[in-house]
């Protein structure tokens, strides 16, 4: 889980690169005053577009701040979801944006004060050049959809196993299916991310939080009958009244889960955000504090990285040789170290974490680490050239 | 900076990034200007006088910058563990590094930059040291002792590294000690030391791991006598007879090992001892002055020793009290024993117990550790009165090989060399 804002500006982030697909890289497209380039003036009230029409491919918005507060300006969805942005473009200042960009309706948005939905142009974008496609990245991003559905269907029984326990005030089977019922979103968790909403209702910790949230009304999900479970070891009203809210919001993941974007950037940025997961919640013991099942999430985070990155692997290898063979090296070396903590290969009981010294965390962090700084290399791998 | 940012400085609109970009190349100037006033005046291998703290130092020579360099202001220092069982791997990570080491000593960017590269990958280099200038930065590696039981090495072993023995009154946290390499990175911007250890620690990824890392933020000892002396946290002139860069006869004789002396590969090298060194700074701030002064040998104002007007003055032994600090290292009571100090005062915040968590991280440079810190450090762990307020934490020692030569050159490179 990340803290509730985190999770925002991940999605949003996702959304980007979701869009955003392979643009960035075809700068040159973009020659000045051609048809991808639209003007942009922004002032405190206003937000002029030099064209509201043009056509889809990458497109290169040129900004000019001519108000007097910082702003920021969006290509959004009709749904508001971002296609780009670019944040803290200062008074008098000029800016670009950059964007790969489907037929369609947009709205491009000023925030002056970076703050508000903004001043707003609907633009439209016509047929135009489609984005560059390789076969292999396609077939990538439909199996990695299919595994995506497949780990939150799978999820839902055995989140039911684990809320029938809740509902049947049952703490010892409760405690038993906490962990196994979060295996499937531990490995997709950036997908689910990337929505917004639902992260904080059922991964959120009490530290996550916003200001004026009371934990008791507002905080529910996993971790909240986590608290429950091990450290008050109380099963109430409350509790299974959570259990039903987790039955149901996870329901509206598993259906949501198949019409996220995704796309190869999207996926080895998942990839690497599952690593930066472990890297932050897992091998600090934070993520799982009272039930100390942190290796069973952190187990789950790897193989989900590990997928994408199977997926992505013809590419990447032909594209970064080095790259694939170090990130086979450093995904094999984190496997075999994870195997130490349990019984055999295939369980997914791990060692407690609060088990778990000083310096085999700081192992389990350096392979972290060597692993997460090759995977943070393999988007710019698959990038369509 | 690169060439590629600096055309994307022009290619583009002013923007922030373009902005960015300029001040970039501005920074390319400078870095030139300083270097090659550098350049001009003196090769690495020659002492650095007090020099201008934004300008470069010269990180090819004889011996590895960051030694006998006048003493900057910051550190950052950092032992690592190797993670890889592979030779190869290894040993392009130390050419990886020396190459990394050499543009960022330069003020340059490591890699293809901060910016302007790919936008679906990382930046190479982390970012926060642009537009600053090269600050004076020397990059320093030591080899320890666990390094040689790897590789194949043992048998390269340099006699004089030494397992330090253990000290009395040493309470060594071995998450503070020990180390297969490690980095010292000095530089007069803190900023600049950090941008430093933290890049080389990204490169090394996956081949090594940051074992413990600590900062410094002011120098207690210089190189360079013609500058004020430093003062420690005690609030006392400390290193007043240290060894100065301008010394070549001293460097010669007790800081750089010698032809003949051990392996061929260290040759030019030197012995390196850290030490942190936490100081009772509450108790010691309720000790009354005559007690600091007869603690020392030295007076607070001046840092004269007993018995003496000036600073600089010749110490007169026996005026001091027997288990005055100054008294017991002194190379007379030693005989003839001396180190080239280089330490820095560190505060890492606070204990939780609401005391300073601060005191002296210890460097010390000599041609064998044997013959110097071992004995000196024996004396002064049994009698000094300085013990009743300091502890030692943590301890490592390293082999310093001698300094790359050249651009074809690598850190540690007689040492992995076949025939070496």
């Amino acid at each position: 889980m990340r803290a509730v804002r985190l999770t925002v500006v991940t999605a949003a982030a996702t959304a980007a690169t979701l869009a955003a697909v392979t643009g960035c890289t075809q700068k040159s497209d973009a020659k000045a005053g051609g048809d991808h380039v639209i003007q942009v003036t922004a002032t405190d009230d206003k937000c002029e577009v030099s064209k509201t029409e043009f056509p889809a491919g990458h497109v290169e918005l040129s900004i000019e701040n001519k108000g007097s507060k910082v702003t920021e300006v969006y290509v959004l969805f009709p749904d508001d979801r971002i296609v780009s942005e670019r944040e803290n473009i200062g008074p008098g200042t000029k800016q670009k944006l950059t964007a790969e960009v489907k037929a369609g309706s947009y709205e491009i948005a000023c925030k002056p004060g970076m703050k508000g939905a903004g001043v707003r142009q609907k633009v439209t974008v016509t047929g135009g050049k489609s984005v560059k496609r390789d076969a292999r990245l396609d077939k990538a991003v439909a199996d990695y959809r299919t595994y995506v559905e497949q780990q939150a269907e799978d999820t839902l029984p055995k989140a039911k196993t684990f809320t029938d326990a809740v509902r049947k005030g049952d703490l010892k089977a409760a405690q038993a299916a906490y962990a196994p019922s979060r295996i499937g979103w531990e490995r997709t968790e950036p997908v689910a991310e990337s929505f917004g909403d639902i992260d904080p209702k059922v991964d959120v910790r009490e530290d996550g939080l916003e200001a004026g949230q009371d934990p008791k009304t507002d905080w529910t999900g996993w971790h909240r009958l986590e608290k429950a479970l091990w450290q008050d070891k109380k099963i109430g009203s409350r509790e299974k009244e959570l259990a039903g809210r987790l039955d149901k919001d996870l329901k509206d993941w598993q259906e949501r889960v198949g019409k996220a974007e995704i796309t190869p950037t999207s996926m080895a940025n998942g990839a690497k955000e599952l690593l930066d997961e472990v890297a932050t919640g897992k091998v600090t013991g934070e993520e799982e504090r009272y039930s100390h099942t942190d290796l069973v999430d952190f187990k789950g985070n790897v193989e989900g990285a590990e997928k994408a990155y199977d997926l992505l692997k013809p590419v990447a290898a032909e594209n970064d040789p080095a790259l694939a063979k170090e990130l086979d090296k450093q995904f094999a070396a984190l496997d075999k170290l994870l195997d130490k903590y349990r019984g055999d290969k295939g369980s997914y009981e791990f060692t407690s974490y609060d088990k778990v010294g000083k310096a085999d965390r700081k192992e389990l962090s350096d392979a972290v680490n060597a692993l997460a700084e090759p995977l943070s290399h393999l988007a710019a791998a698959v990038v369509v050239k | 900076m690169t060439d590629t940012t600096s055309e994307s400085a022009n290619s583009r609109t002013t923007s922030r990034r373009s902005l960015l970009a300029m001040g970039g190349a501005g920074l390319v100037v400078g870095a030139a200007a300083a270097g090659g006033a550098v350049a001009v005046t003196r090769s690495g291998d020659e002492p650095q006088p007090v020099a201008d703290t934004g300008g470069a130092v010269a990180f090819h020579g004889a011996h590895q910058a960051g030694i006998a360099t006048g003493v900057q202001d910051r550190l950052h220092f950092a032992a690592f563990d190797v993670k890889t069982d592979d030779r190869d791997e290894f040993v392009q990570l130390l050419k990886d590094w020396t190459k990394a080491a050499a543009r960022m000593t330069e003020g340059r960017v490591i890699g293809d930059g901060a910016y302007g590269g790919l936008p679906e990958a990382p930046p190479d280099d982390t970012g926060e040291a642009l537009g600053l200038k090269p600050s004076r930065l020397t990059l320093t590696i030591g080899f320890g002792p666990s390094l040689f039981e790897k590789f194949g090495l043992a048998d390269k072993r340099p006699e004089a590294l030494v397992d330090l023995p253990k000290f009395p009154g040493d309470n060594l946290d071995k998450a503070r000690s020990d180390g297969d390499l490690c980095i010292q990175a000095c530089a007069d911007d803190p900023q600049i030391a950090v941008h430093a250890i933290r890049n080389l620690a990204r490169i090394g990824f996956g081949k090594v791991a940051v074992r413990w890392s600590q900062l410094g933020f002011g120098k207690t000892s210089s190189t360079t006598p013609d500058a004020q002396t430093p003062r420690n946290l005690f609030g006392f002139k400390d290193g007043t007879r240290n060894i100065a860069g301008t010394e070549r006869e001293a460097l010669d004789q007790h800081v750089w090992a010698g032809a003949g002396d051990g392996p061929a590969w260290m040759t030019g090298g030197s012995y390196l001892v850290a030490r942190r060194i936490r100081m009772n700074i509450e108790t010691w701030d309720r000790t009354s002055l005559s007690e600091q002064e007869d603690v020392f040998g030295r007076d607070k104002g001046e840092g004269a020793p007993v018995g003496k007007a000036k600073e600089h003055d010749a110490v007169f032994l026996k005026a001091l009290k027997p288990t005055s600090h100054v008294r017991l290292a002194h190379p007379d009571s030693n005989g003839g024993i001396r180190i080239l100090r280089r330490g820095y005062s560190f505060t890492d915040g606070t204990d939780g117990l609401g005391r300073l968590d601060a005191g002296l991280f210890f460097l010390a440079y000599q041609r064998d550790v044997r013959k110097g810190f071992i004995p000196l450090q024996r004396s002064l762990s049994r009698h000094d009165a300085l013990n009743e307020y300091i502890q030692h934490v943590g301890s490592a020692v390293f082999a310093v090989p001698p300094g790359v030569r050249d651009s074809g050159d690598w850190w540690g490179r007689a040492l992995f060399s076949k025939e070496a």
